[in-house]
């Protein structure tokens, strides 16, 4: 069940998906004697919300991290934009317009929550520290920008609330908003989400599904994201890529996955 | 009628805006808080926003008469779309934002709104689910794009294109627009309002230009209020009192209606802004304090003992220090003293540094509340209205204020008390009529055009002051003939910042008795302060200590209640905390935060019953409704504990004589 090219396709909800954004092709990763992906092969089309499930040390997060290029695969390539991409670091693949957010929230805990967001800025920042330091004529107006720009963030998540409060202060499900913020201040066009909904409730998972979506919608983000919650995945994903034991067992729109006996014993158990 | 209107008195509020972007043209109108920082518009920016609007109401088709239905929080362009309708001779009619969709079709069926202005996706999809009972409306226009894009657009107008059209079409449609403003009088209506209705289904209030205007300009004069205050707009714009303070006084006097970034940011906006006229139900009073109360309860010992020192001497000599009267000169160096290290402080935090006058109305305020405002030298003031008074009934005269009273007639406004206690008012705010509703206009308003309030009270022998007891139909009697009147006991529990909410029972029976809503700030403060872990609102409501802490609130308001000859016969013997806070959503409170007494009895009589047959627990189930219109049950035993009351021998055989 491999490497078909991809095609354009229509969403279930009629938006029309067109254009391979990202192409893995063959990703094998290993840790010594640990193999974490076997031969993986899959696509992620531009404007997507593209869903990566399976089990516990089924490989998800690693495969996160292979695509932001925190893990470098020992096989296979990764074609970005049509481009075969070399090996390259984190900053590089976010320079690239890749960003992320993680399973853990990973924020500066003790900045605030302007802070922190305007530290998603920091690759879009032309003027030098000194500059910075300076902070005046042109570095100034810059930051003026930036500011609206995380301005924008900030009112599109709705936390205009805690603009100032240290991050530390706030709850996780918050805490979790803002991280998303930090991501979207840098403007991608793939957005990489870990488990976004992790330990939230029916609440906060409602109105972070939202903003996904929106994100999605409004600006045009493609997004892949890991998640366990299978009803946020079966409402949120345009597609999905089911792995157990670093292996792809499934690929496809989220119904027919569902269905796919295959997940159902590897992953799913009975259908709810 | 054109060429008499340039000599002709001001006669709507369009007319006033007008006359505002000439005199005022380069003050501010409008302030909102977006993207971090405070935008503003100008009277003529605004003036100009607003005719853009109304031009694109007339592309659109609203015709004179028409209803144009206002749903969202506070913002510029809402209030905007408010004056674009009356600048076309249609009838805004604001409704509560956080109205479930049930709530807004009979509303908007009722007043038969062909347009409705929404604020936001929740409130569009709001109107669409009732469209079916609410079919005369033809188009929607919006503010807040967000999440609409995938919306079918036939009949849905984002506001800003709306006003973009208007002002491409401004030259076919101005003669228009310049006939239907020009020819608006005083008699025409100037907005409808829907009271939230603590009883029955909500009614219309058709209020007329004279009513807003003579009321606006009476009530400005009254506080000499000039172009120079700011108010902070955040009370519910379907509620009579936000129409009257930022559009109708707004206008009059000119000054600037400031809107908060979101409800959430409410008192951070209340303190970069700082208003100077301030208005604020108890309720809001309330929470600030017990805000303030749970702070100083976490302070360290010293900063808790400066507030405590100094909070005792504002008491003593604040609020005489406020009326100009003589105080001492070293109280006086002492509250100097006071304002530098608390009192300052404290206001700024509380945004209040430059109140010139505030409000409080809607329902009494519990005294010490209002006392601890007034000892901060905050110019609180008490007023008494109604929405079919445009406002204005009573109102506390700088230099005469108290917390028992609620001040003398308004300018203009004639009182007479009924035998039965209910108090009767005529004046020129007194509405117009009740919307589609003969039988009810009929019977508030009698042909002379005095008005039933509904509550019951007197005015005070010498000082001239109103009164006011309590609902007339709340008043009663309990079982031995003593005076039952439940809000008096209520507010002196709601003092107490771990109560939230209170409903005392006991008319027609031979004891009192109360259910007691906790406030969860407050008391999941004292929980996390004493290591007690609860799970849920229910959980936290339960705990024996909590019962234990609540019974002695009611028992020391028993023995105040005690001291008053009149209601001593009003003390609670025994009390339950309920499992769930009475929500507007479940129909246990109005809207405007009002509990809704009979449904609360109805509701939860078996709570009711075991109250007054001595058990000692309860098991019950409650229906409950979430945010979305969703129904769900909870179920919980509730304790009921008896409170201990102060024995009052002779009142109590007096009274039963």
């Amino acid at each position: 069940m491999n490497a078909a090219a991809p095609q354009p396709y229509t969403t279930e909800d009629g938006r029309e998906i067109g254009g391979v954004l990202m192409e893995m092709k063959n990703i094998t990763l290993k840790f010594g004697g640990v193999t974490a992906i076997k031969g993986i092969s899959f696509d992620i089309q531009e404007g997507e919300i593209r869903a990566i499930i399976g089990p516990n040390g089924a490989g998800k997060t690693s495969m996160l991290n292979v695509i932001n290029g925190f893990y470098h695969p020992q096989e296979g390539e990764i074609v970005f934009r049509g481009e075969t991409r070399s090996r390259m670091r984190p900053y590089e693949a976010a320079k690239q317009g890749i960003s992320r957010t993680f399973q853990n929230v990973a924020l500066f805990q003790g900045m605030t929550t302007l802070d922190n967001i305007m530290a998603g800025r920091t690759l879009k920042m032309h003027r030098n520290f000194l500059w910075q330091l300076l902070r005046y004529g042109p570095a100034l107006d810059e930051e003026i920008e930036h500011r609206r720009k995380v301005e924008e963030v900030i009112d599109f998540l709705e936390i205009e609330h805690i603009r100032r409060t240290p991050v530390g202060q706030l709850p996780y499900g918050l805490q979790k908003r803002v991280e998303l913020g930090r991501a979207l201040a840098a403007e991608p066009s793939l957005l990489l989400l870990d488990e976004p909904m992790a330990g939230m409730n029916v609440e906060e998972k409602e109105d972070m599904s939202r903003f996904i979506l929106d994100v999605n919608e409004q600006m045009g983000t493609t997004i892949a994201l890991i998640e366990h919650d299978m009803g946020v995945v079966m409402d949120l994903a345009d597609r999905v890529v089911v792995l157990d034991y670093g292996k792809k067992i499934a690929d496809g729109p989220p119904g027919e996955v569902q269905s796919n006996q295959d997940v159902i014993d590897a992953y799913l158990g009975v259908p709810h | 009628m054109n060429d008499k209107s340039a000599s002709r008195a001001i006669e709507s509020i369009p007319a006033l805006l007008a006359r505002n972007a000439v005199k005022f043209g380069d003050r501010p109108a409008y302030r909102e808080k977006e993207f971090g920082i405070w935008q503003s518009w100008t009277w003529s920016e605004a003036a100009d926003e607003i005719r853009a609007l109304a031009l694109g109401y007339l592309q659109l088709g609203v015709a004179e008469g028409d209803f144009i239905a206002i749903i969202g929080r506070n913002r510029p362009a809402l209030y905007w779309a408010m004056v674009a309708a009356q600048s076309v001779g249609a009838v805004p009619v604001p409704l509560y934002q956080d109205a479930v969709a049930e709530e807004m079709a009979y509303v908007l069926d009722h007043c038969g709104a062909r347009f409705v202005i929404a604020e936001d996706q929740e409130q569009v999809d709001k109107v669409l689910e009732v469209h079916d009972r609410a079919p005369a409306i033809e188009h929607i226009i919006y503010l807040e794009p967000r999440g609409l894009r995938k919306y079918d657009h036939t009949h849905l107008h984002p506001l800003k294109d709306l006003q973009e059209q208007g002002r491409a079409a401004s030259q076919q449609f101005a003669p228009e627009l310049e006939r239907r403003t020009g020819k608006i009088t005083f008699d025409d209506t100037c907005v409808m309002l829907y009271t939230s209705g603590t009883t029955g289904r909500p009614k219309g209030v058709v209020l007329s230009n004279r009513n807003i205007i003579e009321s606006s300009k009476s009530s400005v004069e009254f506080d000499n209020l000039t172009e120079k205050e700011d108010v902070l707009a955040y009370l519910p714009m379907a509620w009579v009192g936000d129409f009257i303070f930022s559009i109708g006084q707004a206008y009059w006097a000119g000054f600037c209606v400031n809107c908060p970034e979101s409800n959430d940011t409410m008192m951070n906006d209340l303190r970069e802004i700082g208003p100077t006229y301030y208005f604020a139900p108890p309720r809001v009073f309330e929470t600030q304090l017990t805000d303030v109360t749970i702070r100083m309860e976490d302070a360290s010992p010293l900063k808790k003992r400066l507030f405590n020192y100094y909070m005792d001497h504002a008491r003593k000599v604040g609020p005489a220090i406020l009326d100009g009267k003589p105080v001492g000169a070293w109280d006086r160096l002492k509250y100097w003293l006071g304002n530098i290290v608390v009192y300052g402080p404290l206001k700024n935090v509380l945004g209040f540094s430059r109140v010139r006058v505030g409000y409080t109305a809607g329902e009494a305020i519990g005294p010490e509340i209002f006392e601890f405002y007034r000892s901060l030298g905050i110019n609180l003031k008490q007023l008494y209205g109604q929405t079919e008074a445009t406002v204005f009934i009573t109102i506390q005269p700088d230099g005469e204020v108290r917390a028992d009273t609620v001040g003398v007639p308004a300018p203009g406004v004639e009182l007479r008390i009924d035998e039965s206690g209910e108090i009767y008012y005529r004046s020129p705010g007194v509405f117009v009529e009740y919307f589609k509703n003969p039988e009810s206009t009929a019977s508030t308003k009698d042909a002379e055009g005095w008005v039933a309030t509904g509550d019951a009270g007197f005015i005070e022998e010498g000082t001239g002051h109103l009164r006011i007891i309590d609902r007339a139909k709340d008043v009663g009697k309990m079982a031995d003939g003593r005076l039952f009147a439940p809000k008096y006991i209520e507010n002196k529990l709601k003092f107490y910042p771990n109560i939230l909410e209170a409903v005392v029972f006991g008319d027609g029976r031979d004891m009192c008795t109360a259910f007691i809503n906790i406030d969860l700030a407050a008391v999941g403060n004292w929980a996390e302060r004493n290591n007690i872990a609860y799970a849920s609102y229910q959980e936290l409501a339960g705990h024996p200590q909590v019962y234990s802490m609540i019974q002695e609130h009611v028992e020391e308001v028993n023995r105040s209640v005690a001291q008053d000859d009149m209601l001593s016969g009003c003390q609670v013997h025994r009390f339950l905390i309920l499992h769930k806070e009475l929500d507007a959503d479940d129909g246990e409170m109005t809207r405007t935060r009002k509990v809704r007494r009979k449904v609360v009895a109805e509701k939860f009589a078996d709570l009711i019953a075991a109250l007054y047959d001595g058990s000692t627990e309860i098991y019950t189930e409650t229906e409950v409704t979430y945010e979305d219109g969703r129904k769900g049950q909870i179920s919980a035993t509730l304790e009921i504990r008896d409170a201990k009351v102060v024995e009052t021998g002779p009142t109590k055989e007096v009274a039963a004589q």
